[in-house]
This record gives C-alpha cells, sequence and structure tokens, in this order.
C-alpha cells in the first residue's frame, strides 16, 4: 500500500483516539487467545508498514495475560504485489521470522487497514515461500469494507463502512507520532 | 533510477543506497528453503555475452531465475555473430522476440551504450572492453559496506593491471559517490596513461610503491581491493615476469602480514594464484573473495528488479 501522502496531521474526521485503539488492540488480543486456546505455536506477522508495530503491541497484550512472550516479525509483500507493474520500483522492506520459523505455527497476520484484500492475499503467496504454517489467520485494526478478493479478517478491530471515495488513515505513536484513525475526503 | 545501467554515472548515490537496502533482502532470500521471487513473473531477461565468464553470466542467470524471470544465455561463440552478424542485427534480433532486459558484455569499450541507443528496453553493461563494470562495483562496494559499515572516510587500495581494468573504473567512481578515499598502484606499465589529471579531477590518490602503501604512506589502508593481470587483453611487455610482477605488485605472504588484522581483501575473480594473489591472501580469513561472489547474485536481484519489475513507462 503506498504511503499516504503529506498531509496535515489533523486532517480528517477521528474515528479512533488513542484509546480506542488500545481497547481493539487489546481485544484483538484476548480474541486471538481464546481462538488459540492460549498462546501455544502462535507466530505474530506484521504487514509493512504499521503492521509490524500493531503486531508488537498485539503480541505485548498476549504476552500480560498468559505471561509468555509471543514470537512476532515482520512481513514485506512488496515483491508478491499484483500491481508492481504499476508503480515506479520500490525497494522491499525487512522480512523478519522470528527465530523457530513458521512451520507448523499458527501464524495471525497484522495489518492495520483491510480494503481490497490484495496486500493479503500477497501475503499469503509470501507465506507459502517462507514455510508451511498449520493454520494463517488475520487480525486488522480497520476493516473498510470493498473487497475485491474472497477475503476476510479474523479479529478485527473496528469495522468502518467507507465509501471508496474516503480515504483512511492510520496512525501510530510507532511511525507517526501518535495514534489516531481518520477518515477524510468523501462526503466532507 | 534511470532507465539503463550502463555505467556508474547512471546511478546517484540515493540510487545506490536503494539498492543496497533491497540486495541486503535478496541476500536473505538466498538463505531460504525457497529461493524465489515473483517479482519478475513473466519477464524475460536475455544474457548476451559476447565475451568469457563465469561469475558474471551465471550470477545475472541466478538473479533473474530466482526473481522469477525467463532468462535466456546467448553466447559469441555458437551464434551468428561467429557467422559474421554484426552487433546491431545481433541485439535488434533478439530483442525481437519480445525480450524485457539485455545484460550485456562485449569487449568493446562504450559497446553496451551504443546498444542502448538502438534499444528502448533496459541494458545492463556486465562489462564493455577496458571501459565499465557497474555491477562488479556495486557489489564490491555492497561487500564492503557489509563488512565496514558505511565507507565514509575509508581508505581502499587498489591494486594491479589498471591499465585494463573496467572494474578499476568502474569502482573508482562508486567508491567516490560513496565517501571513500582511494589510492590505486600499479607498476608504471600498467598504470593507464593520463591518470595524472584524471586522478586529479577524480579525486584519487595513484602511487607505484606497493609496500610503502601498505604501510600506511597514504593513510592506514582499511581494505584491500587486487585486480586481476588480465593476460589476455596484453600484447606483452608489460612486465619482464610474473615472479618480477609478484615481487612488485602481488598480496604476498609478506605482505599480508603488513595489514592490520582484520583488513578485508576482495579480488573480482577470476583469480591468477601466485601472480597477483598469494593462496595465503586468497584464503586467509580476512579474504572477502567469496563472500563478493554470493553478494553479486544479491546486487544483480536488486538492479534487475530496479531496472524491470517497475512501471514500464520509467526514465
Amino acid at each position: 500500500m503506498p504511503d499516504p501522502t503529506a498531509e496535515p496531521l489533523d486532517a480528517g474526521r477521528i474515528v479512533l483516539d488513542d484509546a480506542d485503539i488500545a481497547r481493539a488492540l487489546t481485544r484483538i488480543s484476548h480474541e486471538i487467545l481464546e481462538r488459540n486456546k492460549g498462546a501455544e505455536d502462535l507466530v505474530l506477522l506484521g504487514l509493512h508498514t504499521r503492521g509490524v508495530p500493531l503486531a508488537k503491541r498485539i503480541a505485548a497484550g498476549i504476552a500480560e495475560v498468559e505471561g509468555t512472550p509471543v514470537p512476532t516479525g515482520s512481513l514485506d509483500v512488496t515483491m508478491y504485489r499484483d500491481d508492481l507493474r504499476s508503480h515506479p520500483t520500490r525497494a522491499p522492506h525487512k522480512t523478519d521470522l522470528p527465530a523457530g520459523g513458521i512451520d507448523g505455527r499458527i501464524v495471525v497476520l497484522v495489518d492495520d487497514v483491510l480494503y481490497s484484500g490484495r496486500t493479503i492475499r500477497a501475503a499469503l503467496d509470501a507465506l507459502s515461500d517462507l514455510g508451511r504454517p498449520s493454520a494463517v489467520r488475520l487480525a486488522v485494526l480497520v476493516d473498510r469494507g470493498h473487497r475485491e478478493l474472497p477475503i476476510r479478517a479474523d479479529h478485527v478491530g473496528k469495522n468502518l463502512p467507507t465509501a471508496r471515495s474516503e480515504k483512511v488513515r492510520v496512525r501510530l505513536a510507532e511511525t507517526d507520532g501518535a495514534d489516531a484513525v481518520t477518515i477524510t475526503g468523501g462526503t466532507e | 533510477m534511470k532507465k539503463h545501467l550502463l555505467s556508474i554515472d547512471d546511478v546517484t548515490a540515493d540510487d545506490i543506497a536503494a539498492l543496497f537496502e533491497t540486495a541486503a533482502e535478496m541476500h536473505d532470500v538466498q538463505r531460504r528453503e525457497v529461493k524465489k521471487l515473483p517479482a519478475l513473473r513473466g519477464r524475460t531477461v536475455i544474457n548476451l555475452f559476447f565475451e568469457d565468464s563465469t561469475r558474471t553470466r551465471s550470477s545475472f542467470e541466478i538473479a533473474g531465475k530466482w526473481l522469477s524471470a525467463d532468462v535466456i544465455n546467448l553466447s559469441a561463440k555458437g551464434s551468428s555473430t561467429s557467422k559474421g552478424e554484426s552487433l546491431r542485427d545481433t541485439v535488434l534480433t533478439v530483442t525481437a522476440m519480445g525480450i524485457d532486459g539485455l545484460v550485456m558484455r562485449h569487449s568493446a569499450s562504450g559497446a553496451a551504450h551504443q546498444v542502448a541507443q538502438w534499444l528502448d528496453i533496459p541494458v545492463i553493461n556486465a562489462g564493455d572492453g577496458t571501459h565499465e563494470h557497474p555491477t562488479q562495483a556495486l557489489l564490491d562496494a555492497y561487500t564492503l559496506v557489509r563488512h565496514l559499515g558505511s565507507l565514509e572516510g575509508k581508505h581502499v587500495a587498489i591494486i594491479g593491471d589498471l591499465t585494463h581494468s573496467r572494474v578499476f573504473r568502474s569502482n573508482i567512481k562508486s567508491l567516490a559517490k560513496l565517501g571513500a578515499r582511494v589510492t590505486v598502484v600499479a607498476p608504471p606499465t600498467l598504470m593507464p596513461s593520463g591518470v595524472g589529471p584524471w586522478s586529479a579531477e577524480a579525486g584519487f590518490a595513484t602511487s607505484y610503491d606497493l609496500d610503502g602503501v601498505l604501510a600506511g604512506d597514504n593513510g592506514p589502508v582499511d581494505a584491500v581491493m587486487m585486480l586481476r593481470v588480465q593476460k589476455e587483453r596484453m600484447s606483452g611487455g608489460y612486465f619482464p615476469t610474473a615472479r618480477e610482477y609478484t615481487v612488485g605488485y602481488g598480496l604476498t605472504r609478506g605482505r599480508l602480514a603488513m595489514l592490520q588484522p582484520g583488513t578485508p581483501i576482495l579480488h573480482p575473480g577470476p583469480m591468477n594464484r601466485g601472480l597477483e594473489i598469494s593462496p595465503d591472501a586468497a584464503d586467509a580469513a580476512d579474504s572477502l573473495i567469496l563472500d563478493q561472489v554470493s553478494a553479486g547474485v544479491a546486487v544483480r536481484m536488486a538492479v534487475l528488479y530496479h531496472l524491470l519489475a517497475g512501471e514500464e513507462a520509467v526514465q
């Protein structure tokens, strides 16, 4: 997903503030544990850019409940994108798998916004080149709809009905200095 | 990044940084079980080699294949060139088959530039005569950066047959772009003519005295790059005997001892063991010669990716 272009940081309508984001991530942490019946075999993989800090936060939430750290890593899907040819070439980010790898693990992919589903499609392809997880699940902070592929999230922080003309922006303290989810454009 | 990679002049310091960033990721792919990325799926790259090559051609082939491109190797021997076809007709013929990128090596300096003007697909220079070999310089610099961290202010000594070396000519430019200081050492007969004004303009130092340079006459040496004595480009008379060359300019066991421990040793290969480099140096713990080979695949993957994966209308 192309990085959001430079806009004033206060642009748009805030739909999730920092407390909302924290609550959503805590709930996702609990959901993942409940679904998995514990933290065993879990691996959290964040998708660049903002999925990476989100995965770390969810892992911290899980560790708080279970008392054991959850292996986390990052996954870059640049080379697996189906729109590679329609953009100027970008250098790929780092793909970092936890030491134990992903074979036989339950991999939870973490991303900020679920939209067309194409990024997740690319991530699933990337995963199959990296190993064979026993299951792959998807956690996203925001699901804004408009899927173009048969993909859905297992854990959603907030369902956000949007128009295609609107723009959803997720800002996180780690990457943008503060936590907020905003919508710009569309009917505004 | 420009459309072609014909010379190090075609890349900026920022381009080099982006290439190295990509190459670092590609290096990780080399260690994976499934060594395949789909970035160039459906693209076809032709390796057109009018000169012999082992590592450059095979690493371009591996690089293309690991990026899922279809790679075709054509060497001048056994092609229509040996029947007298002109260079222009050969490249127009192979590109007419619908290829997306051309990797070319030729014994004539400037051949890749000339070919790039005839074609509208990216052309990558894999060595043209005694002119340039940009991907070699990039992989040398990448290997050094991985080993030394930044090259800013580092002192690199390049030693050997400078006259015939395209590797040296590309390295001078890439090392300068990365902020390194370079001293080149060669016997007077293998020092390129006109090196005086050239070195002043390009900002490198020259010397005929290898022992002096290694002893730190020009500042402590942070890395040593040995060049191959290119017997095939020589018509004799550059030095009296091989033995004499080794005594004056070979990285012998004695000179190895003059280096600070941990000083990386590079050689683009193929090595003339016992001539410009002793087995002690080639197989030393600080020798990065095999690292250069594995970096070669990663850097060439990065180059192919940046030139071929993106938008077609780039310039």
